[in-house]
């Protein structure tokens, strides 16, 4: 009997892999959309020790 | 020694992608995304809408680890009930140990993201909403009281509550009236529900009030929370967060569920049992509807208001 090059136990590895992947990839990205969001708004206020600089 | 024999057990717990979603219950997901968002728009600030995006996504995630949490502990009923024998863990794709890791994670991250991306009084909301989910609904009164739903339900009714702080960083009555909102309508759902499941609950021993007090009982309970559901619907129209359009929505849809709940008192088993639980059934299907246009209903208000239309 061949062996099959690919078993179901290695798309579904695949799939929890580039799920996890992609995840972390949106998750990076939205961090920064959040943080650029945060600062550029009105009430955005420097904490005391930075402005002291 | 490798031989084929090993092969079933090396596929245990390699699970897809798709297994860990669907842990995190995404039906009910859609659920709170809606009436999150609902809350956060209803609310009389504006929010920037990466931060609105984020909290409502943060929001999700905290109860989808609920969900994962829940599918942890209640693995042992599941796996006897028709209505959850595929779930991820009684169905052997998700080890139960896996399902504690997300859920506990998840927790976590969405309470922390929550707090840094919105307030800390969301995030207190949203971690005091998991732990009354998974905590005090799944592992205390689910199988203690058949007034789990009744009391469990209020950790479906918070997210309005969630969305509204997202936006104002404080509750108000139109907040909480979102919250009755939910809370009134989920014992009669979930009663319809357990009417025309009838085995799975006592099959698994959950002491709903079908198995605890008798289905006369439960239909009795069905037309004595839809009565209350309906002033207290009809009634938010009067307030901040109602208009034409809620009012208009609620009366077709508190008639037509009031019918529906007084339909389900009048009969009993032998009619019931004669067609199939049609009515019960379709009081259920009216349920969904039914939340799902008053909370419509709320938005298109929230959303006119916005542009000068909308409320009274």
């Amino acid at each position: 009997m061949a062996l099959k090059a690919e078993h179901e136990m290695h798309s579904r590895r695949r799939s929890r892999n580039t799920g996890v992947g992609l995840l972390l990839a949106a998750f990076v990205v939205l961090v920064l959309a959040l943080t650029v969001a945060k600062v550029t708004s009105g009430d955005f206020e420097l904490p005391r020790a930075e402005t002291l600089k | 020694m490798t031989d084929i024999s090993s092969q079933p057990q090396a596929f245990e717990g390699e699970a897809s992608f798709g297994d860990y979603f669907a842990l995190m219950k995404p039906r009910v997901m859609q659920l709170v995304v809606f009436t999150a968002l609902v809350g956060m728009l209803a609310a009389p600030n504006g929010v920037n809408p990466v931060v609105g995006f984020a909290s409502i996504l943060f929001i999700a995630i905290g109860a989808g680890a609920s969900g994962a949490l829940n599918m942890w502990w209640d693995a042992d009923i599941d796996h006897i009930m028709k209505r959850t024998a595929n779930r991820p863990i009684p169905s052997g794709k998700v080890q139960p140990g896996e399902a504690l890791s997300i859920g506990v994670a998840l927790s976590g991250l969405s309470v922390m993201m929550l707090a840094l991306s919105a307030n800390l009084l969301a995030a207190g909301l949203l971690a005091f909403t998991i732990f009354f989910y998974a905590v005090i609904y799944s592992m205390w009164l689910k199988r203690s009281t058949p007034q789990n739903i009744v009391i469990g339900g209020a950790a479906g009714a918070f997210p309005p509550v969630i969305g509204w702080v997202v936006a104002t960083g404080s509750m108000s009555v139109e907040a909480w009236l979102m919250f009755a909102l939910i809370f009134m309508w989920t014992p009669p759902h979930f009663w319809a529900l357990a009417l025309f499941m009838k085995s799975d609950y006592d099959d698994a021993k959950v002491p709903m009030l079908t198995v605890t007090h008798g289905r006369k009982s439960t239909r009795k309970h069905i037309l004595a929370y839809t009565v209350l559901l309906v002033i207290l619907a009809v009634g938010t129209a009067f307030t901040s967060i109602g208009g034409l359009i809620y009012l208009t929505t609620a009366v077709i849809l508190n008639v037509l569920f009031l019918k529906g709940a007084f339909d389900i008192w009048r009969r009993d088993e032998a009619q019931a049992e004669a067609d199939g639980y049609a009515v019960e059934k379709s009081f259920f299907k009216l349920s969904l509807l039914y939340l799902f246009l008053h909370f419509g209903a709320i938005m298109a208000e929230a959303l006119l208001r916005s542009s000068g239309y909308g409320g009274w």
